[in-house]
């Protein structure tokens, strides 16, 4: 057995192991985790677990590991998001939650923004895309409304330590590609449930030169994989970027996967791969952007905590920089957070945008749920959003296409979907 | 006497927009489970009956978080859902709101309107002519959730309190 007790673990064993307070942990045992962070928004969050709290006369076992955010019913459209969006500030008020962040922007950016998900952590988010804390070494997924009830009473959660699937990107990014287009690939070639709800980790030169917010892109989309977690070994990036938000020091060191620890490894090369499209209706319906080009649209769509972080509003300005949308063609821009959208107007990233004829959202969830502003029946849409199932962003009847910031912007500026290589100057 | 259960036959990739789209969201589970899966099965909220089930194909529930989409089928009294694959949040979620998820690879020998019945020892579905088609294993602890009527039934119980009526 000694040969067992030395075998190589992967990351995510460690962070679970670390979690569930044992060494090792093996492939495929269950295991009860205590959780170090729970973030839930409006729509998953007080409106359901306030009854349900109170139907147990229960408390929750630590105000200070919870994080709120108000993003999805905001801003309030009608009567029923108004009384959504109430019963979360009455109940942040009546609890005295240390953590709330109201009309700030998606959770997935503002949460990291403000240094709540660090290297080691094991968190839970009340929305499929909370793999994006997997971005900075966080053992980080997402749950129901009813198992965060179980989290909020008990502060544990049960998991089936997963195997690692790795996906191994050598190489460098060309001018014109970014994390989504990565992403877009690995979800065309293995589906909507290639990631069987394993541990996805994302490796390799091509990953470690990505920005953190890059990085959080293809975190994010590890939901489209079907993984639970999507992970990146944190290092002097992650720690970069937690320092600016604030967030107390780290210790990224022990946060690898080991040499020869099992897992499934995938490679790819970033360095030859074209900008990526889905067509309606799935994000595994993606193929390389020529075979969609010249598909006319009527709405751009650069939102959500997919694709409209600072890094992608910067993307789409080099390409619409001097430019202007032609008539008949609508550009929505909904940055992410507030403060990705403070920092692109001081960088003069927004004025671009406006310039070419921006209609300028507020930074909330917005159209990527059907939540906010719908989109209309039978118009066709490019997004940088990470899903675009029938009827998601509103009507049946429209059809989705997603891309990345470049390539939405590039459609944006011709009217049809456009290979953004094409129109970078 | 085991009871039968009548099929629901639908496709791969039921997504959670299908089973609780967005718009209705805002509502309570009595309004979002009448549009469940209105897109692709229109007639299917106001026709299902108490103890029927869904057979699907690959990949059920992929997408979002929300439970709802659970929710709407256990709204309706859907018994089980059979198919060969689920996203994993919607495996969980469904346990913890006390729906039965089997795992089964044998999907394409059942039909719409087929009439099966279910061996939760095993466990298997039993076609209506009697051919057995295995299932996954769900570890024991899952059960005793969805025997007790989901999560929030387990917590109650624990909390001295009784059991909700599903």
């Amino acid at each position: 057995m000694s040969a067992a007790f030395a075998a190589p673990q992967t990351l995510a064993q460690k962070l679970i192991a670390h979690a569930s307070g044992r060494d090792r942990v093996a492939l495929g045992e269950i295991v009860t985790c205590r959780v170090d962070l729970a973030m839930f928004h409006d729509s998953s969050g007080p409106r359901r677990l306030q009854p349900m709290l109170e139907a147990l006369g229960a408390q929750i076992w630590d105000k200070s590991r919870v994080v709120l955010v108000m993003d999805h019913y905001v801003p309030e459209r009608d009567d029923d998001a108004r009384r959504i969006v109430r019963i979360a500030r009455d109940w942040a008020r009546a609890q005295d939650l240390p953590h709330v962040y109201d009309s700030m922007g998606i959770c997935h950016v503002v949460v990291p923004q403000h240094g709540h998900i660090r290297p080691g952590m094991l968190c839970v988010g009340g929305d499929s895309h909370s793999p994006t804390g997997g971005a900075f070494g966080a053992y980080m997924f997402g749950v129901g409304s009813t198992e965060m009830l179980g989290v909020m009473v008990t502060g544990e959660i049960w998991l089936r330590v997963p195997e690692t699937i790795r996906m191994w990107w050598d190489g460098a990014l060309p001018r014109g590609l970014t994390a989504k287009d990565m992403m877009l690939h690995m979800i065309g070639r293995f589906g909507m449930n290639g990631g069987r709800y394993q541990a996805v980790e994302f490796a390799g030169p091509a990953v470690a030169a990505l920005s953190m917010q890059e990085r959080m892109t293809l975190s994010n989309m590890s939901a489209e994989l079907g993984a639970q977690v999507g992970l990146i070994a944190p290092d002097a990036t992650t720690a970069a970027f937690l320092a600016a938000a604030g967030a107390p020091a780290v210790e990224a060191a022990p946060w690898f996967t080991d040499a020869g620890a099992a897992l499934v490894d995938h490679r790819f090369d970033a360095a030859t791969l074209e900008p990526h499209v889905a067509a309606p209706h799935s994000p595994a319906n993606s193929r390389g952007v020529s075979h969609y080009a010249g598909t006319p649209i009527d709405v751009a769509y650069i939102g959500a905590c997919t694709g409209a972080k600072l890094d992608d509003l910067r993307a789409a300005a080099q390409v619409l920089r001097g430019h202007t949308v032609p008539a008949g063609v609508r550009l929505i821009v909904a940055p992410a957070s507030l403060q990705d959208q403070a920092q692109a107007r001081d960088e003069g990233v927004l004025q671009v945008l406006l310039d070419a004829g921006a209609e300028l959202f507020p930074t909330a969830c917005g159209a990527c749920a059907g939540y906010g502003d719908p989109m209309g029946d039978d118009i066709t849409v490019i997004s940088t959003t990470a899903r675009n199932f029938k009827g998601r962003m509103g009507s049946p009847s429209a059809q989705v296409y997603l891309g990345s910031p470049y390539t939405v912007a590039a459609a944006a500026l011709r009217g049809c979907v456009t290979d953004p290589r094409e129109v970078l100057a | 006497m085991m009871a039968t259960h009548r099929v629901w036959r639908l496709g791969a990739d039921i997504d959670t927009d299908l089973l609780a789209p967005g718009h209705a969201m805002k509502h309570g589970i009595e309004t979002i489970a009448t549009f469940c899966l209105e897109t692709v099965r229109p007639e299917f909220a106001r026709e299902v009956q108490p103890g029927d089930v869904i057979v699907a194909g690959p990949n059920f529930g992929i997408g979002s978080s929300r439970e709802q989409a659970a929710a709407a089928l256990v709204h309706l009294g859907v018994a089980a859902v059979i198919a060969p694959s689920y996203s994993g949040l919607y495996f969980r979620n469904a346990f913890n709101l006390g729906l039965l998820l089997l795992t089964c690879a044998e999907v394409d020998r059942l039909g719409e309107n087929d009439r099966v019945t279910l061996d939760l020892d095993t466990p298997a579905v039993i076609a209506g002519d009697g051919t057995r088609l295995r299932c996954e294993p769900i570890p024991g602890f899952l059960m005793d959730m969805v025997r007790a009527g989901g999560l929030m039934n387990q917590l109650r119980q624990r909390a001295g309190k009784e059991p909700l009526h599903a």
